[in-house]
């Protein structure tokens, strides 16, 4: 797999974050109630082709209190957690959430250090003085830790009605 | 016993969510799981054989660091799980 521009090139259009309104509604509002402070959470859902679908938004705690206003950190014993009752309702670990307080939303060279779920996606919403702004979802791809790189993912809202449809073990 | 296998590792376990195996101890578990599925060695170890640091390995809701690490026993009921770390952040790096 070429890194650059052929990633581009390789993913298109089939490469998304599907969810619907008030998973979107309830990310960005994660970001409000935390700020000046980053908020982080995960994202359970299923996997269907090159697409993440969305189920639950499960906020979480940032245990990085030395500097919450630009570092976030879950706490992995959260995750054996979230990830066991995901597994109970035949949902995955699809992606996290996290906000950046008065900064883009765009993944750092920090975010990417810290990336190592790949496959995943990594959504990022910008909280300008206490107000959501933009939402941007990245995929974090690579075959390692040597080669991982974040690609622009689109994000795609659905009707509620459709991630009720797809719920459970068929849908994998 | 069950060990349940992360997102990004799956590629390299034939695409498998749980591996199930028979071990004594955690690091025995581990050990089967890297002679069945080699590629998984260089993802969860360092060369020099320790797990990578941001490996979280958990013995149901315990992480092995406070246990007895790889010396952990196990039994048949339990779950191990790998869960990679998730940090991050924006601002100045």
């Amino acid at each position: 797999m070429q890194p650059g521009a052929d990633s581009i090139l390789q993913f298109g259009d089939s490469i998304m974050l599907l969810l619907n309104n008030s998973h979107y509604a309830a990310i960005r509002a994660h970001g409000e109630e935390t700020y000046p402070h980053e908020s982080c959470g995960v994202l359970l859902g299923v996997f269907q082709d090159d697409a993440r679908r969305v189920h639950e938004v499960v906020p979480c705690g940032n245990t990085r209190q030395d500097r919450p206003e630009d570092r976030y950190h879950i706490d992995p014993r959260e995750l054996v957690r979230i990830q066991r009752r995901g597994r109970d309702r035949g949902l995955d670990i699809v992606g996290f959430y996290h906000s950046h307080p008065d900064h883009p939303a765009r993944w750092s060279q920090t975010d990417l250090a810290e990336a190592h779920w790949i496959g995943c996606s990594y959504v990022i919403t910008s909280v300008e003085q206490g107000k959501a702004a933009q939402t941007n979802s990245f995929l974090l791809t690579g075959s390692g830790e040597e080669d991982k790189r974040f690609v622009d993912e689109k994000i795609r809202l659905e009707p509620a009605e459709k991630a009720s449809e797809q719920y459970g073990l068929g849908a994998r | 016993m069950k060990i349940l296998i992360p997102t990004p590792l799956r590629q390299y376990a034939d695409k498998k969510d749980a591996v199930e195996v028979k071990a004594g101890t955690v690091g025995d578990a581990l050990r089967q799981l890297t002679t069945t599925h080699p590629e998984l060695r260089r993802h969860l170890y360092t060369e020099d054989g320790k797990l990578r640091a941001f490996v979280n390995v958990y013995l149901n809701d315990e992480d092995i660091r406070y246990l007895q690490k790889e010396n952990t026993p196990v039994r048949e009921s339990d779950t191990v799980s790998i869960v990679p770390s998730i940090a991050g952040g924006g601002g100045i790096e």
